[in-house]
């Protein structure tokens, strides 16, 4: 049983098909991509997974369990017990430490524990930056600091949307490492971007357009594993496939 | 975790939490000092009343009753009299305290050497009188007719010596007889004659101006009633009278035990007519009508001019409120979108934000109820010219009226919050 499915997922606004009939599987464990366009449906697609959302067709079954009919309070439960959320805009609250940013998500899932707070921001290596605010850190610090609220409650799911949108590239290579990192340990990832060297990394990539499902391709050069160079620093693997060029190799396929 | 939270929205907005707090003080202050007003109106309006004069009669039992037979007030000459060693017990009553003023009246016709008949009437002036509690009064008309005009010469002061033989006469009747302060008045009585030194000439506005007014003493040897007294007039600080009072005032022996306690224990007219009646043999004591329906009108509207005004800067402190919380919110809109994301239930968040309400409403309504205090204060002194005592039972009030406006105050807010999507303030909705 995979342990997050869409099976014929729909969300209309009026006229607009936000997502038309997305069928996708995600397995306990697995590292996926959803990439697409602007409008592609990507962030719908995480608000319904993410729980914050219900479609307005089909099934989405987490665990089993379909999550579609549910009422907003029981989505938020499972919201809370199940998926960690990692935003663009890390969405800390200004007006409470790092370590007490971690501590808050413990606070509506179960008990408040600093100590293990600690740990997970040592995890995102922030140990000690934990007593400073939100101001106090760069973008890729915060970003830290929001992967380490995701990880505190021990998520089936980490759902990421653009996680590396407002980084620089040395705070992108941070974060895309510790994705590795978490996906060794066994955590399921699906991150949502739009940019191919993010999606890329991951162990597959579902492509989006006009809410439908164009593309699911399983990354090749994909390892599982962190690659690091002569001095121990990690390096982001450049060379995978375009969209482009996966586009064309399909097309070479189907024609066979 | 939870107190952290409050904390830092309290410190991070504390502009928009001390103006929040500062509407509430503004309304409390209102309310706290329109309801302390409230509450004192009754005695202060009861004291500007008691310048107009008594507002219990006390008259014979027999008097009485041609009274109400003939519809005519006074109860002059009856026959019938009430005891001048009664006086003293009226100070004994339940109520005594609120016996602020009170004057006996023995009514005599008597004739002028020209055959004229006029009306002499005994009365006290300013009587001292040492009671048998050990407090000390002067009572008399001094008091109870503080609105005659004294035309000229003074008060007649009976505790001076020289003035036992005096008399006060009214305008109309010194210019009839063309006397002045100075000159004296012979009357003629059942007990020979007297004469009079006229001490003040006053206006009354009334048929008083046609009388003399002289000690009691003096007219009850006159008339050879030594000790009698035809009425008594009372001013007493009154409650207002409600159904409990009228029904008392028909029948006492309708009420059960315990209305009868909280009616007797109650400064209604009607009680202290009732104990009046208990300590003077044979007499029925009753309310002025006019007076006490007076008060009991100007009360009325006093209170509901008082009531009206407590209601709108309720509003008005609850509209503020509304729209102070609402723009919190909405500023707040991402974190509290954040809070529901990563699994915050509605309540949680409800709590959180009407708890940092509520702090900052009980800052703001213990500023406004001494503030409002102060008002009471002022008002007190421009308009009746004395403080207005603090009623323990505003407190619990203010504090209600408080809670009720930041809860009405915090509705919309609650319900954007309740309405808020995660998925719309972290990110785009599709």
């Amino acid at each position: 049983m995979s342990l997050l499915e869409l099976k014929n997922v729909y969300k209309i606004y009026g006229e607009l098909h936000a997502l038309d009939n997305v069928n996708m599987k995600v397995e306990k464990g697995e590292w996926v991509s959803i990439m697409g366009p602007s409008g592609s449906g990507k962030s719908t697609m995480m608000n319904i997974i993410g729980c914050m959302d219900k479609p307005s067709k089909g099934e989405v079954l987490l665990d089993g369990v379909d999550i579609s009919k549910e009422n907003a309070k029981n989505l938020t439960t499972v919201r809370r017990d199940k998926i960690g959320l990692i935003f663009q805009q890390f969405h800390l609250v200004n007006y409470l430490t790092a370590v007490e940013n971690v501590m808050l998500a413990q606070y509506y899932h179960s008990l408040p524990d600093e100590k293990e707070a600690m740990e997970a921001l040592e995890r995102v290596g922030l140990a000690d930056r934990a007593k400073h605010l939100p101001s106090q850190l760069s973008g890729g610090e915060q970003q830290r600091v929001c992967v380490a609220r995701a990880l505190i409650n021990y998520p089936e799911i980490i759902l990421a949307d653009e996680p590396t949108g407002n980084l620089d590239e040395a705070n992108e290579e941070i974060v895309v490492d510790l994705f590795h990192k978490l996906h060794n340990e066994g955590t399921t990832l699906i991150v949502v971007t739009h940019d191919p060297e993010v999606a890329e990394v991951a162990q597959r990539t579902v492509v989006l357009r006009n809410g439908r499902v164009v593309k699911e391709v399983q990354n090749q050069n994909f390892t599982g594993k962190i690659h690091f160079d002569e001095e121990g620093t990690h390096v982001t693997k450049k060379d995978l496939k375009s969209e482009e060029e996966i586009q064309a190799e399909e097309h070479a396929h189907e024609n066979q | 975790m939870f107190f952290r939270m409050i904390k830092g929205t309290l410190l991070r907005q504390w502009k928009k939490m001390l103006m929040i707090a500062f509407t509430i003080a503004l309304g409390a202050s209102l309310a706290a000092a329109m309801l302390s007003v409230m509450f004192d109106v009754g005695d202060k309006v009861n004291q500007e009343l008691k310048t107009y004069g008594a507002n219990i009669t006390v008259v014979p039992k027999s008097a009485s009753v041609l009274n109400e037979l003939y519809e005519v007030e006074g109860g002059q000459n009856t026959g019938a009299y009430l005891r001048e060693d009664e006086l003293g017990k009226i100070k004994t009553i339940f109520w005594a305290f609120n016996i602020v003023d009170y004057a006996p009246f023995v009514t005599v016709n008597s004739t002028l050497d020209d055959g004229s008949e006029i009306k002499i009437i005994g009365s006290w002036f300013n009587h001292h009188m040492e009671l048998p509690t050990g407090e000390q009064l002067d009572a008399g008309i001094a008091g109870l007719r503080s609105w005659w005009e004294i035309e000229s010469g003074d008060w007649l002061d009976e505790q001076s010596s020289n003035q036992e033989d005096s008399a006060m006469i009214g305008t109309a009747l010194a210019k009839k007889l063309n006397l002045s302060v100075g000159n004296t008045i012979h009357v003629k009585g059942s007990d020979g004659g007297k004469i009079f030194k006229i001490a003040g000439i006053f206006d009354a506005g009334g048929e008083e101006d046609d009388q003399i007014f002289a000690p009691l003493n003096a007219v009850q040897e006159l008339a050879d009633l030594d000790g009698c007294i035809d009425s008594i007039e009372v001013s007493a600080l009154t409650t207002p009278d409600n159904e409990l009072a009228e029904k008392a005032a028909k029948d006492p022996s309708s009420l059960t035990v315990s209305q009868y306690e909280i009616w007797y224990c109650t400064a209604y007219a009607s009680s202290i007519c009732y104990q009046i009646q208990e300590v003077i043999t044979d007499s029925v004591a009753s309310p002025v009508r006019q007076v006490a329906d007076s008060e009991g009108a100007i009360m009325e509207k006093t209170q509901l001019l008082m009531i009206l005004i407590t209601i709108l800067s309720m509003i008005g402190a609850a509209l503020g409120i509304c729209n102070l919380v609402t723009a919190s919110v909405m500023e707040r809109s991402s974190e509290i979108g954040l809070m529901k994301a990563i699994g915050a239930q509605n309540g949680a968040i409800s709590g959180l934000v009407l708890t940092e309400i509520f702090i900052t409403a009980v800052f703001g309504g213990i500023i406004g109820f001494f503030a409002g205090f102060g008002f009471a204060q002022i008002i007190g002194h421009t308009v009746f010219g004395s403080a207005i005592s603090m009623k323990p039972v505003v407190i619990p009030i203010v504090a209600i009226l408080v809670v009720l406006v930041t809860l009405a105050g915090s509705i919309p807010a609650i319900r954007m919050l309740l309405r808020l999507r995660p998925a719309e303030v972290l990110h785009g909705g599709h």
